[in-house]
This record gives C-alpha cells, structure tokens and sequence, in this order.
C-alpha cells in the first residue's frame, strides 16, 4: 500500500479550508474527494494539492469556485421513480394523518430532487399543509435550487422519470419552457424553505414527519455517516420517515436500531424508538 | 503459459473494464478462476441504468469466488469479485475499501471504467493488474494509463478477436501497454491465477 505525497496532503487541505472558511469536509469520504480535487488542480492550473493550499489561504475568490468542486451533485427530477412510487404508495397514506406536515431535503443542491418532493406533495394534495426544508451548504447551489430553472433539454429525462414515479399529472402542468430553459411555477415554492445548513457541523432545528437525503451520504465517511444519520434521527417524530439513496443503508450505523426497514428495497425506513 | 503473459503472484487486485460484449467474455475469464484466488476483482460493465443488475447473480453461479455487487464502504476481501453497481461509479479507497459514487457520468458512463482505474492504481500501486476488454466506448482507455503510470500491469484484449474491438484500440492508442492477449491466454491467465 503505497503512501503518495497527496495522502498527506489531502488532511493539511481540508484542515485549511476548515480553519479558514469553516467548512468541514474532514469526514468526507476519501476517494472521491481526491477525484474532485484533482479536476480542481487542473482547473486552477495548480500542480499539486501544496500549490491549491496556498492559494486558498490567500486568495478567498478562489474559495466558492472550490466549493462547487467539492460539492455540487447534479441530480435529476425523480431520480429512481421506484423511490417516489414508494413514498406515493406506502408513506402518503400515512403522512395524510398529520394534519400539518414538514419535510427536510437534505442535501439539495440545485434543486432537482426538492421540486420533486413539492410536485408529489401537490399531486397528492399535501403541499398546500406542508413545509419543505431544502438545505445545503453551498449558497451557490441553493440560489440555483431556488430559482428553480433548468436546462430544457434534461426535461425529457425529469418527464420520463415523473412518469414511472407514478404520476398523477404531467409535469407540463409545473414549468414554462422559453428560451432554451424549463422555469418551475413559483407555486411550488410558496411552501419551500431554502436554507443553508451543514450536516457535519449544525445541528437539528425542527421537528420533521419526512427526511430525504439520496446520495449525499456516500461522499461521507463513516463516522460522519453516523453523525448525520443521529440528526436524522432527532429530527424525526416518532414514526417519521426517512429516505436514503439506493446505495445507502444504515447497517455499518450505531443509529440502526432506531429504525425499521420501511420499505424494504426502495431505502425507506421508519423511525421506532425516540 | 508463454512469457508473453503478466505474472500474477504479486498482484492483489484487478481492475477489469468492459461494454459490449463483455459478458460473454467475462463468463469466460470468472469460470476459469481457481477456488484458490486469494486476488480481488473489480468490475465496471456498462449496463443499462434503472435496471437492478443480475451480473452479480449471474456470475456467481459460475464462478468459484464469491461474486458480489459493491456496497459502498466495504471492506475489499481477498479472493472476491465485485461488480459496480448500475448508475454508480465504483472507486477504491485507503483500508483498502470499496466506494461509490454519484458523480457526473465520464464519457457518459456511470459507472465509469476510468474513474474506477484511476482510483484502485492509486490505492494498489504496482500492486493492480488493469484489464481492458471488448467495449464500444472510449472510458476505461484513460484509466488504463493510470494503472501504468502507477506502476501496476496493463493488459488488453487484442482486439481483433474481441466482440468490438473500439474500447481496446482506445486503450492501445493512449498506451503503453504491457500485454495484449487474446481470449484464450487470457483465460489460461485466468485459469492458473496465483502460480506464477
């Protein structure tokens, strides 16, 4: 097993870039991180990890531009239907007994995944008594997620997957297309709350029935895993549910006995114990 | 086994790369490894999104090492096969352990062939064995180089013999490569894994 100069380099960076911008990205899963990090090198003309250091510590433009290395997730509209048919099917029924409901996305991005979330709400006639929290701790993102505007030609995709989701409209009836870009009815955000928040370092600010956060806890290493799956699980009401990507399971976490298997195979699991 | 062929006793992990085609192939090579393998192996077949993949089931029918899908944050075994799951890259991390992630697709691939050679030859070294196989796509020629550059081995189908030789010539165009067997040595390579 060989040790590379970026090994040790990787550590001296994310401990900067804690200490100078608050940001920690020191639980964040290693293999990935030196993935991104190196198409940031190219970008940023540096040679090494050292050379990107030194300018983050003295030139903070270059910061936000980082950020979107290391952060930003393109997603889409409905990404596995299976996982939205899942909630339509299994768990609506049982938010419907919540005479108000709140909702946290987890890990937005730019969006994609919190329109969903409002589209199905407002198909199964629970947005109007909702509130989405959609949070992510890059400001760049989020002012994308909240403008709520998109390629047009990514919608066929979002329509194609709304559809298998088990639609009950066309997602037609939620944008306008002009100019190349499909733009979501504000309608949708009457009842979203864009927030920045950090789940390796903030804690839990409300009482919510639904977590979704999908493929956002790979990029994390197991102890942050087990962080952020315990906020999850503060968070929740008894009974609340929560929604993982399909890659992710609760198995390696010390917060596993506090949920059952929901929904087995689509990554829905339910708050027991409080 | 003619010296035209990587030794593979010191290797301890082998990262394989394949698109069209590459199921027959692989059904080849797998069947041919002994129970006594103690490498691991890494596969990224592109297959289509959305669809749970039956490789893993597929494979292990008719493999003497156990054939899994990765999860993310496994531990690496020796003597196992792991396929990428559909619509994830699958990388290597320090332990070493399996990743995944849902990153941008790379030469709209997910998983990626050249994301998961770059990663594996940074964790293995001169210790990884990449192998390029039957493929329609460019991914996988890239990461190949990585693996040498790191010092592991290289190997590619040839590709006159392989379903679609487009991936190998890829491969053999961004080069050096060390080897380019065609099928039969590579299952003779497979078949005495670990004696040589």
């Amino acid at each position: 097993m060989t040790s590379t100069a970026f090994d040790i380099e990787l550590p001296l960076l994310l401990e900067a870039v804690y200490r100078k911008y608050h940001y920690d990205f020191r639980g964040y899963a290693a293999a990935s991180l030196k993935r991104r990090l190196t198409q940031a090198m190219d970008r940023f003309g540096c040679q090494t990890l050292s050379q990107l250091q030194d300018r983050l510590l003295h030139e903070a433009a270059l910061f936000p531009a980082l950020l979107d290395f290391l952060t930003v997730q393109v997603s889409e509209m409905f990404r596995d239907p299976a996982y939205f048919r899942a909630l339509r099917e299994k768990v609506v029924p049982l938010l419907r007994t919540y005479p108000s409901l709140k909702v946290w996305v987890a890990g937005c991005s730019t969006g994609e995944e919190v329109y969903s979330m409002a589209i199905l709400l407002q198909e199964e006639g629970l947005l109007e008594r909702s509130l989405i929290y959609a949070t992510d701790i890059n400001a760049g993102a989020l002012e994308r997620a909240q403008a709520g505007i998109y390629d047009a030609a990514r919608i066929g995709g979002f329509t194609e997957n709304h559809r298998k989701s088990g639609a009950r409209s066309s997602l037609s009836d939620y944008y306008t297309a002009a100019y190349g870009k499909a733009v979501f009815d504000k309608s949708l955000k009457t009842n979203i709350v864009f927030a920045d928040h950090s789940l390796s370092t903030d804690s839990a600010f409300s009482e919510v029935q639904l977590v979704s956060c999908r493929n956002v806890l790979i990029y994390f290493d197991r102890q942050l895993q087990d962080r952020v799956l315990g906020l999850f699980s503060d968070s929740l009401c008894r009974k609340g549910f929560l929604g993982l990507g399909a890659k992710e399971s609760l198995r390696f976490s010390s917060h596993s006995y506090a949920f059952s298997d929901f929904a087995p195979g689509d990554k829905i699991f339910q708050k027991e114990a409080s | 086994m003619t010296p035209q062929a990587p030794a593979t006793r010191d290797i301890d992990a082998v990262a394989i790369g394949a698109s069209a085609g590459g199921v027959e192939v692989l059904s080849v090579l797998l069947s041919a490894l002994p129970a006594s393998c103690r490498a691991s192996f890494f596969i990224v077949m592109h297959i289509p999104r959305e669809r749970p993949s039956l490789l893993a089931d597929v494979f292990n029918a008719r493999c003497a090492l156990p054939v899994r899908e990765a999860e993310d944050k496994e531990p690496v075994q020796p003597g196992t096969v792991y396929f990428a799951p559909p619509d994830y890259h699958l990388l290597l991390d320090r332990g070493p352990a399996l990743a995944l992630s849902s990153d941008e697709p790379v030469h709209f691939s997910r998983p990626s062939i050249d994301v998961l050679f770059d990663s594996a030859a940074d964790v293995y070294g001169e210790r990884l064995l990449g192998l390029i196989l039957t493929g329609a796509n460019q991914d996988g020629a890239e990461g190949l180089a990585a693996v040498g550059r790191a010092g592991g081995r290289t190997v590619v189908q040839e590709p006159g013999g392989a379903a679609v030789p487009f991936l190998p010539e890829a491969a053999l165009q961004v080069g050096p490569v060390d080897f380019v067997l065609p099928l039969a040595q590579l299952q003779e390579l497979f078949a005495t894994w670990g004696t040589r």
